[in-house]
């Protein structure tokens, strides 16, 4: 049966070197990193290499780079981090993922708005700051997950420059890059950030694997004591392998990062087009060509539809997308991102996120454009399904 | 035939769901998310989705969990509340099966090209000599759920499926156990899924609806105790009204929301010779002879007419006085085993 696996947002294919790194330290380093003897300066020593790859990668000293067990750890460990090392309140964006939104709420802190493309309101940013001098972290991710758009963080960082000498907390900037790191070159765009969370699955390395960034001169309270590993910031045996192959993928991934992202742009280009001109109804949820985004997440709003009965239909026809986010329960629960951007109530029902990835390709666009429209129609007229 | 089977994480659907695999079917399973809140089993049911995707794993099936929160709470927990407060006695688990699995989830069923659903429900579906079809009572006579879905009409009972209709509760749990599912030894759910065992109805009404104390008064009018809340008293009602105690048993009789009071009497005052019901639904055509009537999910069927008054409003006659059936109960005509028709008393 031809499949198209366009849920690459969500996790995308390992890339094939990083498998061969991942078992290879699986096999032949057996030592903790803490250790004293040559198994463990071994294991130490290929921790530090993927350490060093990373950091470079990042615009960082290798000092900075934190290991954790993946974004939500990194997001966590980021703005509980700042909160226990200098007090204050949290402050982020109202589409940032459930891993920074629910802990900045859980704090106490607050949310800034974005306009209908998902771009953050700065001068909203700025009021907030004025308003409270307690705020002592704002977290802004660099891309949406959902919908793919790029925050101008450069932007971002001068309003937080700006407000800082009135924020005798001190003011850091976190970044949630985990939906961009693929697709945009690292070192530079993160560059004003004091804290960046990256994720090794959804750049072709493994679940259960991340890292957070920290510049120099900022300090973050650790959220798992014990060992002391990572410079006192996270306790545990650093998982070895894991970071190997995070390092791994990530240079694999900028390697060929222009070429994939340009393919890539085609194929969202064809299944822009193809969906919203050959069926009636739907359309993209971020305006076109309004704000930049990054290449891979094509994200559509259909009327007359509900996301659930469609991803069913298109999971029976091998398509793998996805709308929303799931609960603990595994149901689809709205949007808390397609309502920020206050998209009309009749377009929300019907949200479908197409996700691209490196290993996409023309086929699985063309699978997914004779499948989709022919879900949709089966929807939209049960009594006469879509042959 | 493409089914939709609809498992809850119990021992019935999943059962239910192998009977349909084995006979041959395209089954799919799905569970409902229907309650964000609390719930014996976690909150949005977690624990029970987990079983059923686990035993639909364990089967070979595909499964999916539908959201369909915002029907049920429109559907049948807010109709819940508002019955309560307006004195009536609902039955959630009745509108459920109106409201949410024979009808929204049915539908889904059929837009997503699916002929039939089916549950695990101890019920079956009797064809008779004309072609059609009547809900009638399962073979566990102790385990019987034909009056909850006594509102199914032909059109759902043509594109339904109960495989356990013919079934012994024992039978499903030793099938289960020989299946090897990790449901066979689960317990049964008895109670409402959006009301916890250890909070209970009234801090639940408490949350949805204001309650107020009532004062329960005998047929003379005097005082004779009284009540935290009137909307959480139900008609027959004998304990929580505040009597002191010796006597004969005493009984609510009345009870008015408008005046918060609560009228206690005898059980005979209770009998009546005739019982009033709206929104009467035939099967599969009227019945002017006599019936069988059940008015509680496992209350004694016994012998009574049903006369049609206008716009589904009807009096059931019952042969011998019975007692008054407090108003938002089903109340369910048999001929033998099969369901004639039902309707809510008022």
């Amino acid at each position: 049966m031809p499949f198209a696996y366009l849920d690459h947002a969500a996790s995308t294919p390992m890339r094939p070197e990083a498998v061969a790194a991942l078992v290879e330290v699986l096999e032949h380093t057996p030592g903790n990193p803490s250790g004293q003897h040559r198994w463990a300066r071994d294991a130490r020593r290929r921790l530090d290499d993927a350490r060093d790859g990373i950091a470079s990668l990042l615009g960082i000293e290798p000092g900075g780079v934190v290991f954790t067990s993946g974004g939500t750890e990194s997001d966590n460990l980021a703005i509980r981090g700042v909160l226990g090392a200098y007090g204050g309140r949290a402050l982020c964006s109202e589409i940032e993922h459930h891993a920074v939104l629910d802990v900045v709420h859980a704090s106490g802190g607050g949310t800034v708005a974005v306009d209908a493309s998902g771009r953050l309101d700065l001068e909203h940013l700025a009021d907030e700051l004025a308003a409270d001098p307690e705020i002592s972290v704002v977290s802004v991710m660099l891309a949406n997950n959902e919908v793919g758009t790029l925050q101008d963080l450069d932007a971002v960082a001068d309003v937080i420059e700006a407000a800082r000498p009135t924020h005798p907390r001190g003011l850091v900037l976190h970044t949630d890059a985990v939906a961009a790191a693929a697709w945009v070159d690292l070192a530079p765009t993160v560059a004003r950030a004091d804290l960046v969370t990256v994720s090794g699955h959804k750049v072709g390395g493994p679940k259960g694997i991340g890292v957070l960034a920290v510049r120099p001169g900022v300090t973050i309270a650790p959220l798992l004591i014990g060992g002391g590993q990572e410079r006192e910031r996270r306790s545990g045996t650093p998982d070895v392998a894991g970071a190997v192959a995070l390092g791994v993928a990530m240079a694999e991934t900028s390697r060929d990062r222009i070429t994939v992202t340009d393919r890539v742009r085609d194929h969202a280009e064809r299944l822009v087009t193809g969906l919203t001109e050959a069926v009636d109804h739907v359309r993209t949820t971020i305006p076109p060509r309004s704000v930049e985004g990054v290449a891979n997440i094509v994200h559509l709003s259909c009327r007359e539809i509900s996301s659930e009965a469609l991803l069913f239909l298109l999971d029976e026809a091998g398509v793998a997308a996805s709308a929303g986010s799931s609960c603990a329960s595994g149901a689809l629960e709205p949007s808390h991102v397609v309502e920020a951007l206050g998209v009309a109530p009749d377009w929300v029902a019907g949200a479908l996120r197409l996700s691209l990835g490196w290993t996409t390709t023309d086929e699985e666009i063309d699978h997914a454009l004779a499948v989709v429209p022919a879900a949709i129609a089966q929807l939209r007229s049960p009594e006469e399904p879509a042959a | 035939m493409k089914v939709l089977v609809m498992m809850s994480g119990g021992v019935d659907s999943s059962v239910a769901a192998a009977l349909l695999r084995d006979q041959g079917h395209d089954v799919v399973g799905v569970t409902l998310k229907l309650w964000g809140g609390e719930s014996d089993s976690g909150c949005c049911s977690v624990s029970d989705v987990d079983d059923a995707r686990r035993v639909a794993d364990a089967l070979g099936l595909v499964h999916h969990v539908f959201n369909f929160g915002d029907a049920f709470t429109d559907h049948v927990v807010a109709p819940y509340a508002a019955d309560h407060r307006a004195g009536r006695t609902p039955n959630p688990c009745i509108e459920c099966n109106r409201h949410i699995k024979f009808a929204a989830v049915d539908e889904r069923a059929r837009s997503l090209g699916f002929d039939a659903v089916a549950t695990g429900h101890h019920a079956r579906i009797a064809t008779r000599p004309d072609g059609t079809r009547r809900i009638a009572r399962g073979a566990d006579t102790a385990k019987d759920q034909s009056y909850v879905l006594h509102m199914l009409g032909q059109d759902q009972l043509a594109r339904t499926l109960l495989p356990l209709g013919g079934m012994q509760k024992s039978e499903v749990r030793s099938l289960a156990a020989d299946l090897g599912l990790r449901t066979a030894a689960k317990p049964d759910s008895q109670d409402v899924c959006f009301i916890t065992k250890t909070s209970g109805r009234g801090s639940f009404l408490d949350r949805m609806i204001p309650l107020t104390p009532g004062t329960v008064v005998d047929g003379a009018g005097q005082a004779v105790g009284s009540v935290e809340a009137v909307e959480l008293v139900t008609l027959g009602q004998r304990k929580g009204l505040g009597l002191a105690g010796g006597g004969a048993p005493r009984y609510a009789v009345d009870v008015d929301v408008a005046t918060a009071t609560v009228t206690v009497g005898s059980k005979r005052d209770l009998l009546v010779d005739e019982q009033p019901v709206a929104g009467l639904q035939w099967a599969a055509g009227a019945v002017a002879g006599p019936v069988l009537v059940q008015s509680s999910a496992h209350g004694v069927p016994v012998p009574a007419t049903v006369h049609p008054v206008a716009d589904g409003r009807a009096v059931v006659r019952w042969d011998q006085p019975q007692r008054r059936v407090a108003a938002g109960q089903s109340v369910v005509a048999y001929e033998g085993d099969e369901v004639a028709g039902g309707a809510t008393a008022i």
